[in-house]
């Protein structure tokens, strides 16, 4: 936590520490304490008076069929993102981990997804499910499936699901490939020896052994899938349609900013911080030894 | 590794190459897209490339859309340069400093301000949209590059790598440094900096990226069209009333706000992975 030998000083530590400290209280602690202050209270129709209502912006949440709905968006949403990008970015690492001639290439191509934003991926894969002139589309249409994202709202889904994991398949690879390094040849080599084959080594030695590679990532990509795919959301659906496609940070923008429901838009701000504190938490209570290195 | 059968690596070499496609092919479609005239993408496909490239790109970097307020994307760009660069630096120096503080010095309340560092990793902007939309606009920091930057310098992240660095320094520097004489700031510029110029390079990619990249923050408080940043800018031109979208500015856009961090990231590979790995440590 702390050197052995430390400077003494009376002022200058917390001269050091002061832009930090006042940037996290006036941008971070502040407007959170805010948004638990108006949480509780309701304004009237003009917004001159606000009234203290205890918890009733929570219960008027949770009794409203479209919050519901869109917890239900989130969860299908974040479970289908975190499942498709960890198989996909596994099944690579594992081949890229076996290969030694062309390694570097591949694995360098794999890395590109990270420097691209999210709404960008959002756009290109957009592009290619376009109704008129997608490639995707078009070939889906040769294959006689009807596609159009912009009326069929679990397909408005699929397409923001698969934009969303590829986004997140370079950073699921290089923590992978780096867990899949540290496994000792050793453990291979003996399983190999009383004749286990590649898939049953995969399965008894090389996946056992990456769980907490594995569970560290579970937990990067649910907050990934949470919050940093408003971007996508916004930039291809924009929620729609109908809704089919509105997880709650994106709920949480329209009511509060575009609705201007402040008590509502503070309630769900509220929960969703629930939700980053107990990921944190679990993060650190039970990842703490996150990759074997 | 343990079998060396030539199947078996066709096989691995044919999945690596799949990987590859995938992560290609979008990009390539993009490109393809953007070197063609509007007519040309409008209702068919493209998949070699057309002859409009240099055109494209100088419409959009010189005189703009109506769709995104008639402001060239190398404005745009300028803007997710400064942003991109702010936070880069502002994030590096004020974490440094805190955790030089909070590693080398014993003082009064220092668990408190730990806590208070750690406190961000909890409050991502996405959960507290409103309020502190509503700081910057009563401190008048809409629409300016301080009003971009200044409340995404705070970090958790960079502090904890750095704090982690300058444990895994010897105890013996500091020892050495009093013996000549050098005070905390002395020790600080010509000791700590220059050991800790691999974690910064790593760390200024990804705080690159993420200045870069950011979507949500942008939105919310640039309203005027001259302070759009690109990766934001480009939803004006997919959402367009009245008309079809201009595929080939909008793909030349967004291969135009994936190029920069991109460049970084495979520059600085090495750096990069060393620092994603060890942040996350």
């Amino acid at each position: 936590m702390q050197k052995r030998v430390t400077f003494r000083n009376l002022w200058l530590p917390y001269l050091l520490l002061a832009p930090q400290v006042t940037i996290t209280l006036i941008f971070f602690i502040w407007p959170a304490s805010q948004a638990l202050y108006q949480s509780v209270l309701m304004e009237d129709a003009f917004g001159l008076k606000s009234e203290f209502v205890w918890l009733e912006n929570f219960e008027a949440i949770f009794t409203d069929s479209n919050y519901l709905a869109s917890m239900k968006t989130t969860a299908i949403f974040t479970v289908s993102t975190t499942l498709l990008s960890l198989s996909t970015s596994l099944f690579f690492a594992v081949k890229a981990d076996r290969v030694i001639r062309g390694a570097s290439v591949y694995k360098a191509i794999m890395l590109w997804p990270y420097a691209i934003a999210p709404a960008i991926a959002g756009v290109l894969w957009l592009f290619m499910f376009n109704p008129g002139n997608g490639i995707i589309m078009l070939a889906l249409e040769h294959l006689a499936y009807n596609w159009n994202h912009v009326l069929n709202g679990d397909q408005a889904m699929v397409l923001v699901v698969i934009a969303s994991a590829w986004n997140q398949i370079a950073y699921n690879f290089i923590f992978f490939l780096a867990g899949l390094q540290m496994i000792q040849q050793s453990y291979i080599e003996a399983a190999a020896m009383d004749g286990a084959g590649p898939t049953r080594r995969f399965w008894t030695i090389i996946f056992p052994l990456l769980s907490p590679t594995t569970f560290f990532l579970i937990v990067v990509n649910i907050v990934f899938a949470f919050f940093s795919t408003f971007g996508v959301i916004h930039a291809v659906t924009e929620g729609g349609p109908y809704q089919a496609t509105e997880i709650l940070v994106y709920k949480v923008f329209r009511d509060g900013f575009v609705g201007l429901d402040l008590g509502g838009s503070a309630a769900q701000s509220v929960i969703l911080m629930a939700i980053v504190i107990s990921l944190t938490f679990i993060q650190f209570r039970y990842v703490e030894r996150r990759v074997e290195y | 590794m343990v079998e060396n059968r030539s199947f078996q690596k066709v096989v691995t070499h044919s999945s690596l190459i799949i990987g590859v496609f995938i992560i290609i092919f979008p990009i390539y479609i993009a490109l393809v897209t953007s070197s063609h005239e509007q007519a040309e993408v409008a209702s068919t496909v493209q998949t070699w490339f057309g002859s409009a490239f240099l055109d494209n790109y100088s419409t959009i970097l010189t005189t703009g859309r109506e769709s995104t307020g008639a402001i060239p994307i190398s404005l745009m760009m300028w803007n997710s340069l400064i942003m991109a660069v702010g936070i880069t630096v502002g994030k590096i120096v004020i974490s440094i400093i805190s955790a030089y503080a909070i590693v080398y010095f014993k003082f009064p309340l220092r668990m408190f301000f730990f806590w208070i560092i750690f406190v961000t990793l909890m409050l991502p902007v996405e959960v507290r949209i409103l309020p502190t939309y509503e700081v910057v606009a009563d401190l008048g920091l809409l629409n300016s590059y301080t009003g971009l930057i200044l409340p995404l310098i705070a970090s958790a992240t960079a502090t904890f790598l750095f704090r982690q660095f300058f444990l895994t320094i010897p105890d013996e520097y500091v020892e050495a440094a009093r013996v000549d004489g050098a005070g905390p700031i002395r020790f600080f510029i010509d000791i700590l900096l220059p050991l800790s110029q691999t974690s910064i390079a790593a760390l200024s990619v990804i705080l690159f990226t993420y200045g870069w990249n950011q979507y949500l923050w942008p939105l919310l408080i640039t309203t005027e069209e001259s302070m759009t940043t690109i990766v934001m800018g480009i939803k004006r031109m997919i959402v367009v009333e009245d008309s079809v979208p201009e595929w080939n500015l909008t793909m030349a856009t967004a291969l135009l706000a994936m190029v920069p961090p991109l460049a970084v990231v495979v520059g600085m590979q090495r750096q990069f992975i060393k620092g994603l790995v060890e942040t996350e440590k």
